[in-house]
């Protein structure tokens, strides 16, 4: 009786992503893992984490989104454990991301089933497994303090400070 | 969404192990992923589809027999809205492989003890169903079918055995009958014409208690919401009537008849209904939901009738629909849009009521709410010149029958609606709600609107909303969610405490310690105390509002800013709130400063509580003193009653392991026996360790239990105290006692009972006997009666 019809069943809203954050490092107690292997080391840790976690990116939000926003439509998949909103490096104003941390990761699960992709702020969000919040990561990391994306991309969004970096620099 | 397959290259160092032993697990996954896949898209006919896998299934049979045995089994426990294909598919291997027919009824029936035996009725269900459409597909015999259906009508028979349990198998039999009625009444139709008799007489017998905590709307106009299985019955009886042609459902296995016919049939083993268990736990009981009729669709194929046959069959088949999809929404949306014999059927009209139907079930429905929002909204994307419309209209027209609709399933309603108008740039057409202006606050059309909006601008900010609606509607926008902070400017300086909370600002914004604060906080005056009572640690309001009102007004800038300014200065909120009042006062001075904010006032709420500053028990308390029929204060009171849940839930699974753990080691040792005296003292004192730690344990399971307990017997006892002062008034008055306040009340009582029915069981003793006696008004004591119903 224990067949589960694999082929059937799947639960894709669910995956991990292809992205890695290219930041994360191995915790202090993982640190007696040998040299050569430490890449490979770090992407198994970084995998492991993050089919665990309870911790969900979200990306493409407005920078007007408020945490009040955020946490009733996260509220939606289960209780809120915190929310840490992303911050321009330099400015320190809101930069268009998040991290919403549930208690369980059944939680967090139908986050990733039901929110991901639907609108706030009128803007189809993106969310995506986290490793985990650490201090530090609450900035964005393109030259300008903003998110990478906005450095470089073309198009004119209100809702992001209007072109992209790359295009409003003269 | 495909599933995607690792790559051998993922895999690292697994790649190696998978090849050596890859071949036979290949083959196995593509039978599997054969049969799963049959009677999907496909350029060839389902007929020769079939014919092509009963083909490869018989030449694979003698390697791989016991697979496609649990492959099928699988199937038809899992995936009933292919009923069809697959009893057809077993049909062409029956015939031609007799034996391996038998084997798999054999298997059939051992999965279904075994799902009997695992409280999973629903499975169990669809094996029966399996079951009888084999008898169409010449697998299995009628008359031993009938036998079988003998079973399980006797079990109404049965003495001192819980309603629900009489009521599965007589569904079981009755929702069988679309399928194989026609069959079996060709064949033994004396001995159908007695089972149906008997089930009539047991329907007319059974009580139906349970009946009105269930409806979704009280008014039987238009659409009554009927017991379930009295629903089933008269469409039961209208299929007899019109001598068993069914039409609706899908049955390739006539298109296999001149070769199905030629097979020998099998007998189904007498099989005997197990024997009723203590901790059996059988489904409860359901009310149909309808909300549509053939005179909703106005144009294209008519809605088959409630009565007929076909409603059922369909609702059945896009329940399993979702049942199946609905972790993945876009495929669950695209599996419902392409049911089979759509061209015949509202099939938009069929799919909304039942997504409705399963977001306002009551107690719970069976997934979570946030499914459906979401599942609306795909199904809209892929049909989005007709489904809109459609969703518009049951908006509509759950909005006009308001008034009798349960306050629960309202609450879920402006849930849904708020959060799908966010996906569509909240764009609706509320001139066509601007009667709800001209009633009173209070009554449900006004109240919903206004709800709606509060919840829209959560989702948004208070100017969207002003900008969303006609003017006219500036009575129910909802407040500005602004802080009201008493100690604001000097025109309050006279209030006591107004210097106080200066300093104590003061002594915030440059970081004074904690012990400084306190000494500050000692110069509040005690308007509690007499003047010469010289302890000043007793509980003292003022000190509380002074230092709480300037906390949270210096972090109201957002959430974050209140939870850390909560957690910075937690030793000074426990010391202030030592006693039950002082917890009670700092959920006071939080409504009063965020009264127009109430989700600020839900997640501070929420926070205290996690860190224990104050207990669910002064939540109830508070709760009690402001029983607002505010949507909010529910949210408040059903969220402290779940973390109380949880916290219980945390303590019991400890103490679960521990007593495993000490299982396992005395096992251990047991085996171990004969060892030197040493590792006997050693595991001695292990031993000690872990009872001395199942103790403590215990201990704190009874208290958590206890303060549970507490809290629902507060909470009932305030309603019922606010219910009976109210019919009591009414009744020395001669007024009406059913007014909406009323309603709103009684079902929020309901609502309690429903939303936290499996812990409330737990304590029934204790509540009948301490509040819900005989003398209790037969209002109040009906909702007690109705809940005991649900399991009886």
């Amino acid at each position: 009786m224990s067949i589960k019809l694999n082929a059937l069943f799947s639960d894709s809203y669910v995956d991990v992503s292809q992205y890695r954050d290219q930041h994360f490092k191995l915790l202090e107690s993982s640190k007696d893992v040998l040299p050569p292997s430490i890449l490979q080391g770090n992407r198994y840790e970084q995998e492991k984490l993050l089919k665990q976690a309870n911790t969900l990116y979200v990306g493409n939000l407005s920078f007007y989104t408020t945490e009040e926003q955020v946490y009733e439509l996260f509220s939606k998949s289960g209780d809120v454990k915190r929310i840490i909103i992303g911050l321009d490096k330099v400015k320190k104003t809101a930069c268009g991301f998040c991290f919403v941390e549930y208690y369980t990761r059944t939680d967090a699960e139908n986050a990733m089933r039901f929110v991901n992709g639907t609108r706030l702020d009128d803007r189809i969000i993106r969310t995506d497994w986290d490793a985990g919040f650490k201090e530090g990561r609450q900035y964005g990391r393109g030259k300008s303090g903003g998110q990478v994306r906005d450095e470089y991309r073309q198009d004119y969004d209100p809702a992001r400070g209007g072109y992209g970096k790359v295009v409003s620099r003269p | 969404m495909s599933r995607r397959r690792h790559s051998d290259g993922d895999d690292g160092g697994q790649s190696h192990k998978r090849r050596r032993t890859s071949e036979p697990i290949e083959i196995e996954d593509r039978l599997e992923s054969l049969i799963c896949r049959v009677g999907e898209k496909s350029t060839s006919s389902l007929e020769s589809n079939l014919e092509g896998l009963a083909g490869v299934l018989e030449a694979d049979l003698p390697n791989y027999k016991n697979k496609i045995l649990r492959i099928l089994c699988a199937v038809a426990r899992l995936l009933p809205e292919k009923l069809t294909v697959y009893t057809t598919l077993v049909g062409l291997l029956n015939a031609r492989n007799y034996n391996f027919g038998g084997e798999f009824v054999e298997a059939m029936i051992r999965q279904l003890k075994e799902t009997l035996k695992a409280n999973l009725y629903t499975e169990a269900l669809y094996l029966v169903r399996f079951l009888c459409d084999l008898v169409n597909c010449h697998v299995i015999a009628a008359p031993s079918m009938v036998a079988m259906f003998e079973n399980f009508v006797s079990v109404t028979q049965e003495e001192d055995v819980p309603q629900v349990r009489s009521d599965w198998f007589v569904y079981v039999v009755l929702s069988s009958l679309p399928w194989v009625g026609k069959e079996l009444y060709e064949k033994k139709d004396v001995e159908m014409d007695r089972l149906l008799n008997q089930i009539d007489g047991y329907l007319k017998r059974r009580l139906k208690t349970h009946v009105p905590m269930l409806q979704v709307w009280t008014a039987e106009k238009p659409h009554p919401q009927e017991e379930y299985l009295d629903c089933l019955w008269a469409q039961i009886q209208k299929l007899k009537k019109d001598r068993w042609q069914e039409r609706h459902i899908l049955r390739p296995y006539i298109a296999f008849d001149s070769v199905l016919c030629e097979a020998l049939q099998h007998n189904l083993p007498p099989f005997t209904p197990p024997a009723h268990m203590p901790d059996c736990q059988y489904p409860m009981p359901r009310v149909i939901f309808r909300m549509f009729d053939y005179t909703d669709a106005p144009e294209g194929p008519v809605m088959p009738g409630s009565h007929s046959v076909e409603r059922f069959v369909i609702e059945d088949n896009l329940h399993n629909i979702i049942k199946s999809h609905w972790k993945e929404r876009k495929t669950c949306a695209a599996q419902l849009l392409s049911y089979p014999g759509k061209n015949k059927i509202p099939l938009n009209y069929h799919i909304v009521e039942v997504i409705f139907g399963e977001l306002f079930q009551l107690p719970c429905p069976p997934h979570i709410d946030v499914m459906y929002t979401t599942l609306l909204i795909e199904l809209c994307k892929l049909q989005p010149g007709s489904l809109p419309q459609v969703l518009a209209q049951a908006t509509e027209m759950m909005y006009m029958r308001l008034d009798t609709m349960n306050t629960t399933c309202i609450d879920r309603l402006l849930n849904w609606f708020s959060h799908h108008l966010s996906n569509f740039q909240f764009r609706w057409s509320w001139d066509d709600w601007t009667d709800c202006l001209a009633l009173d606050a209070d009554k449900p059309k006004p109240k919903f609107v206004k709800e709606v909006l509060e919840k829209c601008m959560r989702l948004s900010y208070h100017q969207r909303i002003v900008d969303i609606v006609p003017p006219t509607f500036s009575a129910l926008i909802p407040a500005d969610p602004i802080f009201f902070y008493k100690y604001q400017d000097e025109a309050n300086s006279a209030l006591p405490g107004y210097a106080v909370a200066i300093t104590v600002g003061n002594a915030i914004k440059n970081r004074a310690s904690n012990e400084e604060i306190l000494t500050v906080l000692k110069d509040v005056p005690n308007p509690n105390q007499e003047d010469d009572d010289d302890e000043g640690e007793g509980f003292n309001p003022l000190k509380i509002e002074v230092f709480l009102q300037t906390l949270l007004h210096l972090a109201a800038k957002s959430f974050s800013h209140s939870f850390s300014a909560l957690a910075k200065f937690h030793e000074i909120l426990k010391v202030l709130t030592d006693c039950d009042e002082g917890k009670l006062h700092i959920l006071r001075v939080v409504y009063e400063v965020w009264r127009n904010h109430p989700q600020m006032i839900s997640v501070l709420v929420d926070k205290l509580i996690r860190t224990q500053i104050v207990d669910c028990a002064a939540v109830a308390n508070w709760w009690v003193l402001n029983p607002l029929c505010v949507f909010y204060v529910w949210e408040i009171l059903h969220s402290t009653i779940r973390k109380m849940n949880k916290h219980v839930q945390k303590i019991q699974k400890e103490l679960e392991e521990a007593k495993d753990k000490l299982e396992r080691q005395q096992h251990k040792k047991q085996k171990d026996s004969g060892d030197e005296e040493d590792m006997e003292k050693n595991s001695e004192d292990e031993d000690g360790q872990l009872e001395e730690q199942i103790e403590r344990l215990q201990e704190k399971v009874e208290s958590a239990q206890s303060e549970q307990k507490n809290l629902f017997l507060v909470i009932f006892q305030r309603f019922i105290m606010m219910l009976t002062e109210h019919l009591v008034r009414c009744e020395t008055g001669s007024v009406d006692f059913s007014t909406p306040w009323y309603k709103n009340c009684i079902e929020r009582l309901q609502q309690i009972f429903l939303m936290h029915h499996v812990t409330i069981q737990q304590y029934m003793g204790t509540l009948e006997n301490l509040l819900f006696t005989a003398e209790l008004d037969h209002h109040i004591l009906a909702v007690y009666q109705q809940f005991c119903a649900l399991q009886l």
